[in-house]
């Protein structure tokens, strides 16, 4: 008995702590009910604009970026050009690649897009990890812990732009993708790629400055832009945002994210359950006690039928 | 003094007992891992060749990575290793929870017999499917890290999905464990797990409900990735009520095995019952299909799918609907009002078949369908996966031929088992 009591007592204890734990976990998703918010907390969130008409293919944040994260030398230099051949993807060891699209209004001037992690406002990534390898840190930057990472690559399937990257080629892999140079961000310096950038394609602030500056660069300008700013609401909104001189389908951008923030598409399942955790134990144990009262009663009646 | 010595006497004799008993159940449990009869048998020289093989394409993939034997991409994160093994074989592993839920709490006496086998092939099935996780895991080591709890990301569905994978586990053992305790003779400790059954019952069918649902919450983060014809906000409900009907077809494809291959491990009872255990299961088979149908219609309307109906995806969807979820409806409705059981049977590999369609579907075929280059698995992973199934048949048919698993729960007599304790307890005192 007393060993049956310890048991269930256990069983029970980690049953509430799961149910609590998920219970707790509803918190984050329930702040993620205000759309459009650029900051968390006091903090505001830091932002980068790209501006694509000012791009003009030097590839120098791409070597910048390799040298901050001190990764591996490419095959092919930064200054060669015939990597605009082919339409390029991040990978494990480049963090930003520069693409180049045909330009219809004038096909002298090809149009360049920056590809990176674009540090959305709630990232699915983060919302997708279980051990919270991927976090948003309160300034902007979507993180990545090593140590935490089990290589579920949940984060890959959840990311709608495709960014973490795996090492698939590795006996103990992890997952790469842009940090936001996180770590000079700390510091006060700007991101490696905004700080080389020559023509000031990249730009770096607060988010709700940048929005300011791109809506102000396309009344100004309103033949030269698409009237939309890329990633002020897709996903959600991200921290990179996009001035576009040609429509987003043209320049490699994906165009059916929507706008909900990715980690409400789960958390209506995720408030689902505590309450199937409180409803199902009782609704189950009242059951089992209705028809085992129902067998001994017509025990007893047929008990009864069998006296008279 | 006197006391204290009698005391150590007393332990130390106890100690002896302790480990006597222990040496006797090591030494019974020994035997009991030799093989019974021939060992060169077609089934034991092909699978055990798939099985020796397959160790060997695992030792390639954890020394070289996971590239080194599957086809996953950038673009494919996962492949058949998650979507086959893990979100399919879940789903046949939900037989468990269906018929512990009609034999326990609904106490409907008619399944009882086959209830043990169930829970066992559950069990075995949650087992190697957690070890087919490990495998495609890129750290498998980091694996403890949402369980001891340094990072734990509550707002993730896959954390809730791995905790109630490993709780259910424990469910699952819990209800299997009186059949272990009969094997080992133990009746002591039979009783008090008999006693955690209803317990472990209901716990396991909550943790179920929850898991098996949440492995269609899985694919919500993808809205984009997954085409529209497969992509719902039901996705959770869908993937709960399809469980049902995947783990009844499942027993019955069990059934229709082990029928065959155990023909001596099962009692007359059980084996004339068969027929209409069959049949009672096609009815539970066809209202969970019942449902299921209803919920695609309601995706088919809410989310205006009928425009995607002329493409290629629209083909192959309509193939999967018609031909597997209203086609087996149809002829498990015939088969019951007809009373033919062979027909059940015969419908319920197409059940499976749909199952196995539809989970691939949402997860690998219908999954970023838009890719030029798309994923296929390598034979290496699709022998991997044979390689696994082989070890959990091989330990099924281990636990089959050695515990009481058919018919139900067998009458261990106390007095006769408490005789043999003592006699086991006596040789120790005397060496």
């Amino acid at each position: 008995m007393k060993l049956n009591r310890r048991l269930f007592l256990r069983v029970a204890g980690m049953a509430g702590a799961a149910g609590g734990g998920l219970l707790a976990g509803g918190g984050p998703s329930a702040q993620a009910a205000q759309l459009h918010r650029t900051s968390q907390g006091d903090v505001e969130f830091n932002g980068m604009l790209i501006d694509t008409t000012k791009c003009i293919g030097c590839r120098a944040c791409e070597a910048a970026c390799n040298e901050a994260n001190k990764l591996p030398t490419p095959a092919a230099s930064f200054s060669s050009a015939n990597v605009f051949e082919t339409t390029r993807d991040t990978t494990t060891g480049a963090f930003t690649v520069v693409n180049r699209f045909p330009n219809e209004k004038k096909p002298d001037e090809p149009i360049f897009v920056r590809k990176q992690c674009m540090h959305c406002d709630q990232p699915a990534c983060a919302s997708a990890c279980l051990c919270k390898a991927m976090e948003k840190t309160k300034e902007a930057a979507v993180i990545y812990h090593k140590d935490r990472c089990m290589g579920c690559r949940y984060c890959m399937i959840a990311c709608p732009f495709d960014i973490p990257k795996f090492e698939y080629d590795s006996a103990a892999p992890f997952v790469w993708k842009c940090d936001f140079c996180n770590e000079r961000q700390q510091k006060g310096e700007l991101p490696a790629c905004s700080e080389v950038c020559p023509t000031g394609a990249t730009l770096f602030g607060k988010k709700r400055d940048l929005l300011e500056i791109a809506r102000t660069r396309i009344y100004k300008a309103p033949d030269k832009y698409v009237h939309r700013i890329y990633g002020e609401h897709e996903a959600g909104g991200t921290g990179w945002l996009y001035l576009m001189g040609a429509p987003e389908e043209k320049l490699g951008l994906r165009t059916n994210l929507g706008t909900t923030p990715y980690p409400e598409l789960t958390s209506g399942f995720l408030y689902g359950v505590p309450l199937v955790f409180v409803l199902w134990p009782s609704l189950l144990f009242g059951l089992n006690y209705l028809i085992k009262d129902n067998k001994v009663s017509e025990e007893r009646k047929i008990l009864r039928g069998e006296q008279d | 003094m006197a006391n204290r010595t009698d005391a150590s006497t007393a332990h130390a004799e106890g100690a002896m007992t302790v480990r006597r008993v222990a040496w006797e159940t090591a030494r019974f449990v020994l035997s009991e891992l030799r093989p019974r009869g021939s060992i060169l048998t077609p089934f034991n020289v092909i699978t055990g060749a798939i099985i020796l093989s397959g160790l060997v394409l695992i030792v390639i993939r954890f020394a070289y990575g996971l590239g080194s034997v599957s086809n996953l991409s950038q673009n494919y994160p996962w492949g058949i290793w998650i979507g086959f093994d893990v979100i399919t074989g879940v789903a046949f592993a939900g037989g468990a929870y269906v018929l512990t839920f009609v034999v326990h709490i609904l106490k409907v006496k008619k399944f009882e017999p086959i209830v043990r086998v169930t829970v066992l092939n559950g069990f075995l099935a949650y087992l190697f499917y957690a070890g087919m996780l490990l495998l495609d895991l890129g750290r498998p080591w980091n694996v403890i890290n949402p369980v001891i709890g340094n990072a734990f990301g509550f707002g993730s569905v896959l954390f809730l999905v791995a905790w109630h994978f490993m709780l259910y586990m424990i469910c699952e053992f819990l209800e299997f464990s009186p059949a272990v305790a009969e094997w080992l003779n133990w009746p002591r400790a039979r009783r008090i797990l008999e006693g955690l059954t209803t317990g472990a019952v209901i716990f396991g069918i909550t943790l179920s409900t929850l898991h098996q649902s949440g492995l269609g919450a899985l694919f919500l983060l993808a809205p984009s990735k997954i085409h529209p014809l497969w992509y719902s906000a039901n996705l959770p409900v869908l993937f709960f009520v399809s469980s049902i009907f995947a783990g009844i077809s499942m027993v019955m494809i069990e059934s229709f095995f082990t029928q065959k291959a155990f023909k001596d491990r099962i009692g007359h009872e059980l084996h004339a019952a068969h027929d209409s255990i069959l049949l009672g299961l096609g009815k539970g088979a066809v209202g969970a299909l019942f449902a299921y149908a209803f919920l695609k219609l309601i995706d088919f309307v809410h989310y205006r799918q009928w425009i995607y109906l002329g493409t290629p995806m629209g083909y192959w969807y309509l193939f999967e609907l018609v031909g597997f979820v209203l086609l087996p409806t149809a002829l498990f409705l015939v088969a019951i009002r007809t009373r033919n059981a062979k027909l059940v049977q015969f419908t319920a590999f197409l059940t499976a078949a749909g199952v196995i369609l539809n989970r691939l579907n949402v997860s690998v075929i219908a999954f970023k369908w838009y890719e030029t280059v798309r994923y296929y698995p390598s034979w290496m992973e699709i022998w991997v996966t044979l390689a696994i199934i082989s070890m959990e048949l091989w330990v099924f048919r281990w636990v089959i031929s050695r515990m009481p698993v058919f018919g139900g729960a067998h009458q261990v007599v106390e007095a006769e088992a408490a005789e043999d304790m003592e006699v086991v307890v006596w040789k120790a005192s005397v060496s």
